[in-house]
């Protein structure tokens, strides 16, 4: 009997044991491509980086698959998007995945939000008459290289949390990421410079921050409340607006219908745009610095085409 | 503190607005125009003037002893780290019961915790309540539902409990009264990979048994879970779970045990402290494609039966078993998720109950497929031929065709055609339709 009983308890010992792995990759599942992308850059090769979600989804309706359990089981980090983004399919993953690292509150999760500049703050009295609004903000913010670079540190910090030896590294790293999209910045500003104040119609309230950054003036949007599909009504007076406005172009995230955009687009003339809120929206964009690449590239391509200046 | 000095000088402002108002009142009576008496009420009238300071001070006095009053709490409420300048109030405290510091326990008096945010609502649970409006139209003779009902209003309060679990209820109230649904404490991070829940919950036997009314694509329950499986309120009982996945490097697998009192209405019957009853489920996951995936699940469940109990004593002691398969085909184009998708079920239940007249060994099936044509549309099909779990003899089938609309994430509309031919020789065909609609902070649904 005892034998049995000491076997049992080495193997538990052994199975419990984390110093085996504490050379191993740090172990990190970011809710979006986007924080990926990011994490990839500050992590370099000493961690390993999934996602969940894909670029090409709306990342508000993700499934709570099973085969996301397996993955945040074996996760050290849990890195989220936040203000509510993935109320809808994160807690229950994260439920199930019998990893107390990763619990919210836990050391391994980081709220990637927290020191984000967050756009759209409701103010007042929060009801679901307003569609699908985020009591916490808008959560798109990562469309914004500040934030990316907000973000970046933040990673970095939780990182070097994690692993104290590597902690210069992942600082040099984030250091040196937030170089990097200054410079990038500063060139994406200077070719959106000239169409600053255009007026821009989206379908879903996914670009403020975007909007913010490079200028542009979003006046109206497809969808008549966030969450809440095209209706007739708001679809003729969106006409109407974009008519008076002149607004020249609609931007569609990949994952709306284009029936609804296209029918503005012939009733203005105004383009429509599908443009990728994300990394991973289209296959050309594997990381964070091509996702403003190709978003101010056809952006500005799309402007000069409907004649805007 | 900014706050205050804030309100002082509103107050103070305030109160030089109104200070003249007194006067112009007075100087309304006067003939001249307001304008000329409001000059005259400041440049002479020297006694209401000093009433009037009199009465501003008066204020001030009263004021600065609230002020006083106020910042005295202010500072009690956090923690008392500032100096109190009125009399401390005595912080709160409990008497130890008697004989506890003679058992081991502390002596004397024990702070009361939870005062500062007692007022707070930052720590009460999420609460939802989701209506189920249920309306019947044609004939059914065998199991009549009324013509239009409240059928079910399902409060719940979900939150975290501490570092270490999480709390879910819910309260079902219908037309008559009110019943605990599901009330459970999950401990989700155990040792050794295990997930706890302990509380009233539905049993892990098969997919839709899990499910709640309103996740359902159906406006009633399928026909197979209704005889073989305890109606309505389906296999649910007071117990504790474990649940652990089981590694494997090729799909997700997932080892469910439970153990139950072994009261579970129609189904279980426990007449005895011993009398448990017990569901073991295991479910294998696997996606296909990033769109499609396939979810597999066997169940076993065993308990004691009531068709022994005569007065009161189980003298027959009879038991039944359950068997369960199901399998579930998901689809879900991921770029275009929130306008096509499709489900497509099946689950298989064998029953085997000991009775007096003998064992019955009934069986049931049923099949569904829901199909999500627009962001705001499903239609569903669902075909079920079960037996009666009581009488092996008889046979019962249905069919049923359903509409659903969707006006956002939060409630439904559903039409549902159903044509059920019973046993006995009756056929029944009905028209169901439903509204469901949820207020509140409903969290998400399991997949």
């Amino acid at each position: 009997m005892k034998p049995v009983l000491s076997g049992v308890l080495a193997a538990l010992i052994a199975a419990t044991a984390i110093p085996a792995r504490a050379q191993a990759k740090l172990n990190v599942i970011t809710t979006t491509e986007d924080l990926a992308a990011i994490g990839r850059e500050v992590g370099g090769d000493r961690v390993s980086i999934e996602a969940i979600a894909r670029g090409y989804q709306d990342p508000h309706f993700v499934e709570a698959k099973p085969s996301f359990i397996l993955k945040l089981q074996r996760a050290d980090l849990l890195v989220v998007v936040g203000r509510e983004l993935e109320i809808g399919w994160l807690p229950p993953l994260i439920q199930q995945s019998r990893n107390a690292r990763i619990q919210p509150g836990a050391s391994g999760y980081l709220d990637a939000s927290l020191q984000a500049r967050i756009l759209e703050m409701p103010q007042g009295q929060v009801t679901r008459a307003m569609g699908d609004v985020h009591p916490l903000g808008n959560p798109h913010y990562w469309l914004d290289p500040e934030n990316g670079k907000i973000v970046g540190r933040a990673i970095a910090t939780k990182l070097g949390e994690m692993r104290p030896a590597d902690k210069p590294f992942f600082e040099q790293r984030s250091a040196d990421f937030a170089a990097r999209l200054d410079g990038a910045l500063g060139r994406w500003s200077s070719v959106m410079a000239p169409y600053k104040g255009m007026k821009v119609v989206t379908y879903h309230r996914s670009y403020p921050n975007f909007a913010e950054r490079f200028g542009l003036e979003v006046i109206g949007y497809v969808e008549p409340r966030p969450g809440i599909p095209p209706t007739p009504q708001h679809t003729l007076d969106l006409i109407g607006e974009m008519k008076r406005e002149k607004v020249k172009l609609v931007l569609v995230e990949p994952y709306f219908d284009l029936k609804t955009p296209n029918a503005i687009g012939r009733e203005t003339g105004a383009r429509v745009l599908v443009l990728p809120p994300s990394v991973g929206g289209v296959k050309d964009i594997t990381d964070y610095f091509k996702l403003f690449d190709y978003d101010i590239n056809l952006l500005v391509g799309a402007i000069k085409q409907a004649g805007g200046r | 503190m900014l706050v205050f000095r804030r309100v002082w000088t509103r107050l103070v402002l305030a109160g030089a607005l109104v200070a003249p108002l007194p006067s112009t009142v007075g100087a309304q009576s006067l003939p001249e125009s307001a304008a000329a008496g409001t000059r005259r009420a400041a440049a002479d009238t020297q006694d209401p003037a000093q009433a009037i300071k009199g009465e501003i001070d008066e204020l001030k006095k009263d004021f600065n002893a609230r002020l006083a009053a106020l910042e005295s709490r202010l500072a009690a409420l956090e923690g008392g780290a500032k100096a109190q300048p009125q009399s401390p109030t005595p912080p709160a405290a409990a008497e130890v019961p008697a004989g506890a510091a003679g058992a081991g326990g502390p002596a004397g008096s024990l702070p009361v915790y939870g005062g500062a945010t007692a007022g707070s609502k930052i720590f009460n649970p999420d609460i939802a309540v989701l209506g189920n409006f249920l309306g019947a139209a044609g004939s059914n003779h065998v199991r009549p539902l009324p013509a239009l009902q409240m059928a079910e209003s399902e409060a719940s309060f979900q939150a975290v409990v501490d570092p270490y679990a999480r709390a879910d209820f819910f309260l079902s109230f219908g037309e008559q009264g009110v019943d605990l649904e599901e009330g459970y404490i999950t401990f989700p991070t155990l040792p050794g990979g295990l997930l706890m829940k302990v509380g009233k919950q539905r049993a892990a036997f098969g997919k839709v048994n899990t499910m709640h009314s309103h996740v359902l694509p159906w406006a009633d329950r399928p026909l197979t879970t209704e005889n073989l499986m305890n109606g309505e309120d389906g296999l649910s009982d007071a117990g504790i779970s474990v649940a652990r996945l089981i590694p494997n490097p090729w799909l997700f697998l997932e080892g469910t045990g439970q153990v139950f009192r072994g009261d579970s209405g129609s189904l279980f019957h426990s007449s005895e402290r011993s009398d448990l009853s017990y569901v073991g489920h295991l479910r294998a996951y696997q996606d296909i494609t990033e769109s499609t995936n396939l979810d597999l699940g066997a169940s076993y469940s065993h308990g004691h039966n009531a068709s022994g109990v005569v007065d009161g004593v189980d003298v027959g002691r009879y038991t039944t078993d359950l068997y369960g398969l199901d399998a579930t085909l998901r689809w879900r184009p991921l770029q275009r998720s929130i306008y096509h998708s499709f489900v497509g079920r099946t689950e298989v239940i064998w029953s085997r109950r000991q009775q007096p007249n003998g064992l019955q060994v009934a069986s049931g099936v049923y099949a569904s497929g829901d199909y999500q044509f627009a962001r705001r549309w499903f239609a569903g099909v669902r075909l079920d031929r079960p037996d009666r779990a009581t009488d092996d003899a008889l046979h019962d089938q249905a069919q049923s065709l359903v509409l659903t609309y969707w006006p956002s994430e939060f409630s439904q509309i559903r039409g549902q055609y159903r044509r059920t031919t019973y046993a006995e020789g009756v056929i029944a065909n009905e028209v169901l339709f439903q509204f469901q609609f949820a207020i509140g902070a409903h969290g998400a649904h399991p997949f």
